[in-house]
């Protein structure tokens, strides 16, 4: 059986070679016989000219950690994932996704054990997909040696925020700094103000929690 | 295995580290950033060879012969042919190429009912004015949230104008669960189907604002079918 599929392959690769381009006999030999004039079958070997690929690194991935002050629940340490697309070198958009546990309220504090919202409640995650647009492109200089792409941003988004076993529609305004380390590497400052409204308290009201973080993320 | 390396045919050329092609514009212009603002630091003659190396956005980086690297716009690189005399084709979108783009992609806020909306869109061209297009919205409402997926025609009329009106029509699945501290009423699953009216208008060759409204009529399981408005107003870009 392997006899016969060997075989089968050698015949195959036979009739493929045959099939090939039969260089040694498209050339007619030249200045051989003397009455006819020989005629010289050109060989003209078309190359295949492709249009440069490269690739176009308009995608920005990363992770970023900080802090978000929670609307009367205190401050507490927020994280996530960040992707952004290029469009120009002037916009992009961008979408976001943390996370954060938030604290007590003052008045949970004072009273003692009383307790506004469970465990589960005060996780606080929020999603958003804003709209950004590099307002001060330039370069910074590190030391007297290393200078690097730098660029000051404006966003502004909108998203939900999942807070007290509620979903808030949140608006989201932002700034922040991206210094490009390398080509593909940029490292994130930034600040975020979340807007929802919310009713937790009683009476229904705006929220304001804002947010400092640093981040890195890789182009590709 | 070895046999099957011998049945290859002509081996497509081998992928160079870089791709290099041969400047044909009087100079090419070497920024120290991808960008419009960087200063210019040095100059690559008509005739010599550079290697392209990365892309981001409209801006290329390339290496010059003698190693020196920088960026450059995509417009003066499209002028340059490749060594064998080829003239170079890079992507880019230019006033032409908008009614060659296929896919779009974006995001939209709004009204939905009084609930304010978050939503994702995608669409393919089918036509130059046919536009098969699909949506997800989160409802973000004060009395309840829900989920929403719709998929539907979009028709632009005169769509080479830079702004165009359109009008849609579709149908989808909108989910709705009412916050249990104020309404006590389950989740519920309809059907709906809209029709729509917009405008759009390109910012920039590949970037759209669109502003829409949109009818829905939600098909309950009760006696009555729920009409509700939407208004949203986002931005789309096209891949």
């Amino acid at each position: 059986m392997d006899h016969g599929l060997h075989l089968l392959l050698l015949s195959a690769a036979v009739l493929a070679c045959g099939l090939c381009p039969p260089d040694a006999l498209a050339q007619a030999p030249v200045g051989e016989g003397s009455e006819t004039p020989q005629v010289v079958v050109p060989q003209i070997d078309r190359r295949d000219v492709k249009p440069p690929r490269i690739d176009a690194e308009n995608f920005e991935v990363g992770a970023f950690v900080g802090t978000i002050a929670i609307e009367d629940f205190g401050s507490s340490m927020t994280y996530g994932a960040r992707a952004a697309y290029h469009f120009t070198e002037d916009l992009f958009a961008e979408a976001t996704f943390g996370t954060a546990k938030a604290g007590r309220t003052s008045y949970e504090d004072l009273s003692g054990s009383l307790e506004l919202l469970t465990d589960s409640e005060r996780q606080f995650t929020y999603y958003d997909l804003s709209v950004g647009w590099n307002v001060l492109p330039g370069e910074v200089f590190l030391g007297g040696r290393r200078a690097m792409p730098s660029s000051v941003y404006v966003s502004l988004g909108a998203g939900s925020t999942r807070f007290a076993g509620d979903d808030n529609f949140t608006l989201i305004a932002g700034a922040g700094l991206r210094l490009l380390v390398t080509d593909s590497i940029a490292a994130h400052l930034g600040v975020r103000d979340q807007m929802f409204e919310s009713d937790l308290l009683g009476s229904k009201k705006l929220t304001q929690n804002l947010q400092f973080s640093v981040g890195l993320t890789a182009f590709f | 295995m070895l046999l099957f390396a011998a049945l290859a045919p002509v081996a497509a050329t081998a992928a160079a580290d870089a791709e290099q092609v041969v400047v044909q514009d009087p100079y090419l212009e070497f920024h120290t950033g991808p960008g419009r603002g960087y200063p210019i630091f040095y100059v690559v003659d008509r005739g010599e060879a550079v290697s392209l190396l990365r892309r981001r956005t409209d801006w290329i980086k390339v290496r010059s012969d003698r190693g020196r690297e920088g960026w450059v716009h995509r417009s003066q690189l499209e002028r340059t042919l490749t060594p064998q005399g080829e003239q170079v084709k890079l992507a880019g979108p230019a006033p032409e190429s908008r009614l060659e783009h296929r896919w779009e992609t974006g995001l939209v806020t709004g009204d939905f009912g009084g609930a304010n909306i978050v939503s994702a869109t995608g669409s393919y061209a089918l036509t130059q004015s046919l536009h098969a297009r699909l949506d997800v919205t989160h409802l973000l409402g004060s009395y309840s949230n829900g989920w929403m997926g719709t998929a539907g025609l979009l028709h632009a009329f005169m769509p080479q104008r830079r702004v165009s009106p359109f009008v849609s029509l579709g149908g989808g699945i909108v989910h709705i669960s009412p916050k249990a501290t104020i309404v006590q009423s389950g989740d519920r699953t309809d059907p709906a189907a809209y029709s729509g009216l917009g405008v759009r208008g390109y910012l920039t060759n590949r970037f759209l604002l669109q502003a829409e409204y949109r009818k829905f009529v939600v098909l309950t399981s009760r006696d009555d079918n729920e009409e509700i408005d939407e208004w949203t107003m986002g931005f789309t870009y096209f891949f």
